[in-house]
């Protein structure tokens, strides 16, 4: 419905008229600022960890396994030069042969969620699934962090 | 009238755009793109347009594409 109102605006006499067909679900889905009574809420996208490690495709996985561990982490996302998000590497990977590549060991297309889901409905999700971290890109598959959350022991 | 994506939308705030909702009230409250106006799409009209500055952009905006 916003090119009828864009137009209409013209015929009211506005010269510059853009329209947004994307609208606020593009928007909020790249972690752009938005705000009202939804975003009083905590967000992943607020929350995840920004310093996750991070390596690119053709890096060594003995060279990755030492920064990562050197940094207090067991898990490292595979990036592009766009630091957008092609794989990720789990404590397996990591300790496998160093002279593989990230790209030949790492899980291709992690799930990812997007940083305007909030951290009730995340959590709710990870717990009915007893995942503990969630990947978090824009739209575009951006990195933003790793959302991280503990799983109660059972029993 | 021209459609924009979100990198050209963020260029012409930088330039002083205007952001109008067209949604419902009660769905503009719950989350509205930050600094946007909100006018329901019912209600535009030469009354409810006057609080918009004619010589700024303006960028209208709904949820998504339908």
């Amino acid at each position: 419905m916003s090119p009828r109102a864009a137009w209409r605006l013209e015929s009211l006499g506005f010269t510059e008229v853009y329209d947004y067909a994307a609208g606020k679900a593009d928007w909020a889905a790249a972690g752009l600022p938005v705000e009202g009574k939804a975003t009083e809420a905590p967000r992943i996208g607020e929350v995840a960890r920004t310093d996750v490690p991070t390596c690119e495709l053709r890096e060594r996985i003995g060279d990755v396994r030492e920064r990562v561990r050197a940094a207090g982490w067991d898990t490292c996302l595979v990036v592009n030069e766009e630091r957008v998000v092609l794989g990720r590497l789990f404590r397996t990977e990591l300790d496998g042969e160093a002279d593989a590549s990230a790209e030949t060991v790492m899980r291709s297309g992690p799930s990812t969620f997007r940083p305007n889901v909030s951290v009730e409905e995340m959590t709710r999700f990870m717990r009915e699934r007893g995942i503990s971290t969630a990947v978090v890109t824009t739209s575009d598959g951006r990195l933003v962090g790793l959302f991280q959350w503990n799983v109660p022991a059972e029993g | 009238m021209k459609e924009v994506n979100r990198d050209e939308v963020r260029g012409l705030i930088e330039r002083g755009a205007q952001l109008v909702e067209l949604l419902p009230r009660p769905e503009y409250e719950e989350e509205h793109l930050a600094g946007a106006i909100n006018i329901p799409l019912k209600e535009l009209s030469e009354e409810t347009v006057r609080q918009l500055d004619r010589d700024a952009p303006v960028i209208v905006y709904c949820h998504d594409y339908q």
